[in-house]
């Protein structure tokens, strides 16, 4: 099977301190893994790496089947490339309504000329409406984003990342805030959403994870720890030595 | 009157025996030369003086400087009863007469005398022949007094009593004068160029402007021109038109030597056809029709084939006389050798003046770097440690200046007035600068464009009330007299005291900064503060305060920068705006958050602007425009700053 | 579509409507085409007011829209008006040298026309020769052309190295009031071939009009200055109404949110920074004719920042906020300056407002930032608050840990 992403060799340092460590990972087109670690054990940056915020000093980053260099490529090219992301605490822009956050995020030519003379259509509102549908946010379309509760924000946010429809999707944390009832929402779309694209959750919530029933990469200072189901790496001791051990 | 007292001294020499025994016992008294040579005395010319000038002066008999001194200043007359000559000085009934030996004879009305009257020309030569007797006059002051006039007009006359007076002149520092003068004379006008050439090589390594004086004139270049089949002289240096020289330089040289008719200038040319118009008519082409240069110069042809007008030069002959011709140059030293002794002194010369001139500039830059230092130290902190933008800072450290202009109104001892004047100003700008914060900025932390443009409000406000209150002139800030006064170390480099002052106080503020920031509590608390806010707070430190002093302490150093700057810059309302753009430009440049950048930021900064106006002297709105255009590069390649904080502690 | 644009924004409606009245309103007033009520300097302070507003117009669309604090936008309007201002002054020039020539026995040829105008325009300065860029002097289409090709220019080359390297902020502030600095210190300098602090003169006249009085060309700018202010209000207006002033809007709030969206964030700016500027130099180049002179001082720092004074004041984010701002404080600006406003005595003290308006404006300035952080828009929200609720009915967060109303609205 050819990896979608394939990260190899990575290394990133901040005044000293490294962050990441010759680290090696990679994701099939239609996948569901979950990355599990501490805090500091380089979840975030790896993320940062792949979108194009952080440059690591050392190391490939690969995508797609041509395998270009996601490490030339400024963040909004790398998005463009269909590389979406979720932030851990939820991003949107709440000056704006929620069909405009929406009509953003629609996949569409994204360069200034052809946003400018952009103008809804049709389809466009139908899609919108249908996104808002499935994230539960039908009713809300006219209000602005900043009155949404933390849980409908993370909703719209998860929203507007289908609107991208990436081809790999980067969630920090989607069930941070999130009632039961939705998490349970969450975890269907996840599942749902990994069959046609490769999905990488960042969690910390054991429970969480072992619903979505996927492939467990552990990270620790940096680099892999251990891979497998979540079976298997809860029993490896290394595992359990640095991170189960302490809660 | 200089000759007067010279005639009193020499007066005085009579009196020193053993100087006179020393010399060859006159051949012939001054008065007996005077005498014999009546009528050229009476009657002098340039032409013809000379030998007897040459003999008074050669006489030994030490009261000839005294009878050539008062010659020269019209003290020298001819009693009409008698003929015998006189020393004279106005008395109230005509003049008070001394016989040439210096004794009292009297006085005599002004019908019975005849002034002696001589022109500038033998004048001239009565000065340079009293030069012996002044440079080995025994007031030190006189001999100095000769050595200078010497030095400023040089000519061949003075090397002979120049060298006589070396040996016998005990004053050392003097001495050393005279053997400098004679070397410097003798590059210049030794008839013997081996000797000319070893005075030049003497000099090696010295900087002094009076060499250089000496050593330009012997290196002017004069362009000639000649035909092609012609040789050149030994001595001349070739030049290639179009490189050295525009062949418009040439052909202007070939008219000047009359090898080629003068070229046809425009105007020539429109006079030339005014000058021939028949009947609406220039050689046939009517007037009208002449409104092009290729109408005008077929017409000029036409006349010039008709014989009515001078032939004129054509481009193309212009072209062609130039290229049958050679240019070159010679310099106005004739002796080859001498010539290339002069040129090997002055390339020297020019290389140890270029690295004097560049620690000069240095220097120069240094101090720019302290002032841009010290009215951007008071930015550091508001900005680099708070992230507040004050605009008003400009005016801060205007306030400080009028603080200072004030306090001088009332305390006349300049340096008791700046004494107080330091701290006056710190304890204004402070209570200025917490009011500031306390009243505005405070509400603003959070939304940083608009604290830029609020303070900004601040700022033209405070400059509108410091010129209704102080008015639109200049206001003096005037340093004490200790101040005055520049540290010299030659005849190129040197520092005024009070830009060395600056940098003492540039210096003392990076030195407290220092010590406040990482050696006292409020400096942790500072940083506490700046790093995370809501923790320092539950920790026990309490934001609103420590924000409220940081502030006041960065407007106070505004202040004291104020009165600095004031001591060399005009006090006016608008003096902030001078230096706010350049003291972000510090702290952006330099990298936020962090003292030493701004310290770099400042020296990179006062270096580039002096850098910059050195490579281009007369222009210094072009040096700060070009500053600016490096400075807007500059970020692109550190964003950040020259010293960046890097990685998350950055953030975004 | 446009149909639909202009339904959905009855504002801009509003808008066209009003200046459409003043227009005419001014026109029936003035001494060339009315009652001659109105003076016709104070015709043309109308008219250079209405190039201000333009110039607030485009200064609204970088900061209040794209989140932008740009400090040097008046720089390009004097750049435009030097543009306008070099046409003006050499075909002037040029009549005036023709008409001389034109006495002589000889036809004078071009390069004594040419020569002779060099040394009219810059015998001041001690150069007798026509600078470089006086090249295109002699067109008005070319020189028209270059006023908005050269600001743009320069806008594209400064953003691009600006937003390049990703300054941002008070920073991005700081850079663009520094570079205004450089081109004003340049264009002080003799040799900057404009003239250096004598600026460019004479410009009210127009060549080859020198029959019609400046009753009419007054009243005829204040025209040409209406419509560019429609059609720019138009034109911004159309541009922050849609998907673009959607995208322009989520930069300022949050820009690194809109390249994970895949939006080139430095490419959006850019094409606001130069858009902006080529409006400002349009006006600019409105506005000179009508004052008559240009000079490096107009260049000056200060400038830009009471650009962005008036629209702080009227109220950013919103396009009419930003011209009442630019109109209402210009006005009184001059108003006060102009000598004309009341001295207040207060016994010991008398005020006068021609030493005493800075300050006042200054502290308004910062009470306005203070305390109406909206400008004097807000007070249009307080309208259609009265009129009706929020949100169109709908209540604010029903959820835990909504924002507040008043959150929101931040």
């Amino acid at each position: 099977m050819s990896a979608l992403l394939e990260v190899s060799g990575v290394s990133v340092s901040f005044d000293g301190f490294r962050a990441i460590n010759n680290l090696s990972f990679s994701i099939g087109p239609a996948e569901l893994r979950a990355i599990i670690g501490p805090n500091g054990a380089g979840k975030t940056t790896f993320m940062d790496i792949v979108t194009g915020k952080t440059k690591p000093d050392a190391g490939k980053v690969l995508w797609g089947e041509t395998s270009v260099s996601l490490l030339s490529m400024s963040e909004a090219q790398i998005a463009r490339t269909g590389v979406g992301r979720k932030f851990q605490r939820p991003t949107v822009f709440e000056d704006q309504s929620v069909t405009e956050n929406l009509i953003m995020a629609l996949k569409a030519n994204r360069s200034p000329w052809a946003v400018l003379g952009w103008r809804a259509k049709a389809a466009d509102l139908d899609r919108v409406r249908a996104l808002a549908e499935e994230v539960g946010l039908a009713d809300a379309l006219p209000r602005k984003a900043g009155e949404l509760s933390h849980g409908q924000k993370q909703w719209l946010e998860i929203g507007m990342l289908l609107a991208q429809e990436p081809r790999l999707l980067l969630v920090d944390e989607p069930a941070a805030g999130m009632t039961l009832a939705e998490r349970e929402h969450t975890t269907r779309l996840l599942v749902d959403l990994a069959k046609t694209r490769a999905v990488v959750v960042v969690e910390h919530d054991m429970e969480f994870v072992r619903r979505l029933n996927c492939r467990v990469t552990v990270l620790h200072e940096g680099s892999v720890l251990a891979e497998g189901s979540l079976d298997h790496v809860t029993a490896n001791p290394e595992v359990i030595d640095v991170y189960l051990g302490r809660g | 009157m200089r000759n007067l007292i010279l005639a009193l001294f020499a007066t005085l020499f009579l009196g020193l025996p053993q100087l006179v025994a020393a010399q060859t016992a006159p051949a012939q008294t001054a008065a007996e030369i005077l005498v014999q040579n009546r009528d050229l005395v009476e009657k002098p010319s340039r032409q013809t003086i000379g030998p007897v000038i040459a003999a008074l002066a050669s006489s030994g008999d030490p009261q000839a400087a005294v009878i050539l001194s008062a010659w020269a200043d019209k003290g020298l007359a001819v009693r009409k009863s008698d003929g015998a000559f006189f020393l004279i000085s106005a008395a109230p009934d005509g003049f008070a007469l001394r016989t040439l030996d210096g004794s009292e004879a009297g006085t005599a009305p002004k019908s019975d005398i005849t002034e002696l009257k001589p022109n500038s020309g033998v004048r001239g030569l009565i000065a340079t022949a009293l030069v012996r007797f002044q440079l080995s006059d025994p007031d030190p002051a006189a001999r100095e007094a000769a050595l200078t006039s010497i030095a400023r007009d040089p000519t061949a006359d003075h090397l002979d009593p120049l060298r006589a007076a070396i040996d016998d002149e005990p004053d050392a520092a003097l001495k050393a004068q005279k053997q400098r003068l004679e070397r410097l004379l003798t590059l210049r006008f030794d008839p013997d160029s081996a000797a000319r050439i070893a005075a030049i090589n003497s000099f090696s390594g010295d900087l002094g402007l009076d060499l250089r004086a000496a050593l330009n004139p012997l290196l002017v270049t004069t362009r000639n021109v000649a035909e092609l089949s012609t040789t050149l002289p030994a001595d001349a240096m070739p030049l290639r038109v179009g490189r050295d020289l525009t062949e418009a330089e040439a052909y202007d040289l070939l008219v000047a030597a009359n090898l080629a008719p003068a070229r046809l200038t425009r105007a020539d040319l429109k006079v030339a056809l005014l000058a021939n118009i028949t009947d609406g008519t220039v050689a046939g082409t009517p007037l009208a029709a002449l409104n092009t240069p290729a109408a005008r110069d077929a017409a000029y042809n036409a006349l010039e084939a008709a014989g009515t007008v001078p032939a004129a030069a054509t481009d193309a002959e212009v072209t062609a006389a130039v290229a049958a011709h050679q240019v070159y140059e010679t310099y106005a030293e004739p002796d080859a050798a001498v010539a290339a002794a002069a040129v090997a002194a002055l390339k020297s010369i020019e290389t140890k003046l270029g690295l004097m001139q560049a620690a000069d500039l240095g220097l120069d830059a240094l101090s720019l770097a302290s002032i841009y230092f010290l009215a951007a130290i008071g930015l550091a902190i508001t900005f680099g440690v708070m992230r507040v933008i004050n605009m008003a800072h400009g005016e801060f450290i205007m306030l400080g200046a009028y603080t200072g202009y004030v306090v001088q109104l009332w305390i006349t001892n300049y340096t008791l007035s700046i004494i107080v004047a330091l701290p006056l100003a710190f304890a204004v700008t402070f209570v200025a600068g917490v009011a500031m914060e306390r009243l505005v900025i405070r509400h603003l932390y959070k939304r940083p464009l608009e604290t830029l443009l609020a303070t900004f409000g601040i700022s033209i406000a405070l400059q509108q009330l410091a010129k209704t209150i102080f008015g639109t002139q200049a206001r003096p800030l005037t340093s004490p007299a200790w101040l005055d006064g520049a540290l010299t170390f030659n005849d190129v480099v040197s520092i005024s005291y009070i830009r060395i002052a600056i940098f003492v106080l540039a210096l003392l503020f990076l030195l407290f900064f220092l010590w406040l920031m990482n050696r006292t509590r409020l400096g942790l608390e500072v940083r506490a503060v700046t790093q995370n806010p809501s923790m320092a707070a539950s920790m026990g430190i309490n934001p609103d305060r420590i924000n409220m002093l940081t502030f006041g302490l960065g407007s106070g150093i505004a202040g004291i920068a104020g009165v600095a700057i004031g001591l060399f810059a005009k006090v006016t309302s608008e003096l902030g705006n001078d230096y706010i753009v350049q003291s972000f430009m510090t702290v952006v440049v330099g990298g936020v958050g962090n003292i030493w950048g701004t310290l770099a930021g400042a020296l990179l900064i006062g270096g580039l602007q002096k850098g910059i106006e050195w490579l281009n002297p007369s222009n210094t709105l072009a040096a700060q425009t070009y500053m600016i255009l490096f400075i807007i590069l500059f970020i692109q390649f550190r964003p950040r700053g020259i010293i960046a904080l890097k990685g998350r502690a950055a953030g975004d | 579509m446009t149909r639909t644009f202009l339904a959905k924004s009855p504002s801009v409606l509003i808008f066209l409507l009003i200046l459409a009245l003043f227009t005419l309103g001014v026109t029936l007033l003035s001494e060339a085409y009315g009652v001659a009520f109105l003076s016709t300097s104070f015709i043309k302070t109308l008219g250079k007011t209405l190039c201000l507003c333009l110039a607030a117009l485009a200064m609204d669309l970088i900061w209040g829209y794209a989140g932008i604090l740009s400090l040097g936008h008046m720089a390009f309007f004097a750049i435009g008006g030097y543009m306008v201002g070099m046409w003006l002054m050499y075909a002037r020039t040029e009549e005036i040298v023709v008409a001389a020539l034109s006495n002589e026995t000889l036809p004078a040829t071009a390069e004594e026309i040419r020569n002779g105008i060099a040394g009219q325009i810059f015998g001041v300065v001690g150069a007798s020769e026509l600078p470089p860029i006086w090249i295109f002097a002699h067109s008005l289409p070319l020189q028209l052309m270059l006023v908005v090709v050269l600001p743009g220019l320069i806008a594209l080359v400064f953003g691009w190295l600006a937003f390049r390297s990703r300054v941002t902020g008070v920073y991005l502030s700081i850079l663009t009031q520094a570079m205004t600095l450089a081109l004003a210190l340049y264009l002080f300098q003799n040799d900057s071939g404009l003239r250096g602090n004598n600026g460019l003169s004479g410009l009210q006249n127009l060549p080859g009009l020198a029959d019609v009085s400046q009753d009419n060309l007054s009243v005829w700018f204040f025209w040409a200055s209406a419509l560019a202010l429609g059609l720019g209000y138009l034109l911004v207006a159309w541009i922050v109404s849609g998907k673009f002033g959607s995208v322009i809007r989520a930069i300022r709030d949050d820009e690194a949110r809109v390249r994970f969206l895949g939006y080139s964030v430095e490419g959006y700016k850019l094409f606001v920074f130069t858009l902006t500027v080529i409006i400002a130099a349009i006006a600019g180049a409105l506005y000179y004719p009508q004052a008559g002179i240009i000079n490096p001082a107009e260049l000056a720092p200060i400038a830009s920042i009471y650009l962005a004074v008036w629209v702080a004041i009227g109220g950013r984010g919103r396009l009419y906020g930003a011209v009442i701002g630019a109109a209402l404080v210009s006005l009184l600006s001059s108003w006060f300056t102009g000598g004309r406003a009341p001295s207040i005595n207060l016994g010991i003290y008398t005020i006068n407002w021609v030493d005493w308006w800075l300050v006042l404006l200054g502290i308004s300035f910062v009470l306005v930032t203070l305390f109406a952080p909206k400008g004097i828009g807000g007070l249009f929200d307080l309208a259609q608050g009265l009129r009706r609720p929020d949100r169109k009915g709908a209540p604010l967060g029903p959820d835990d840990g909504a924002l507040m109303e008043k959150e929101a609205r931040e």
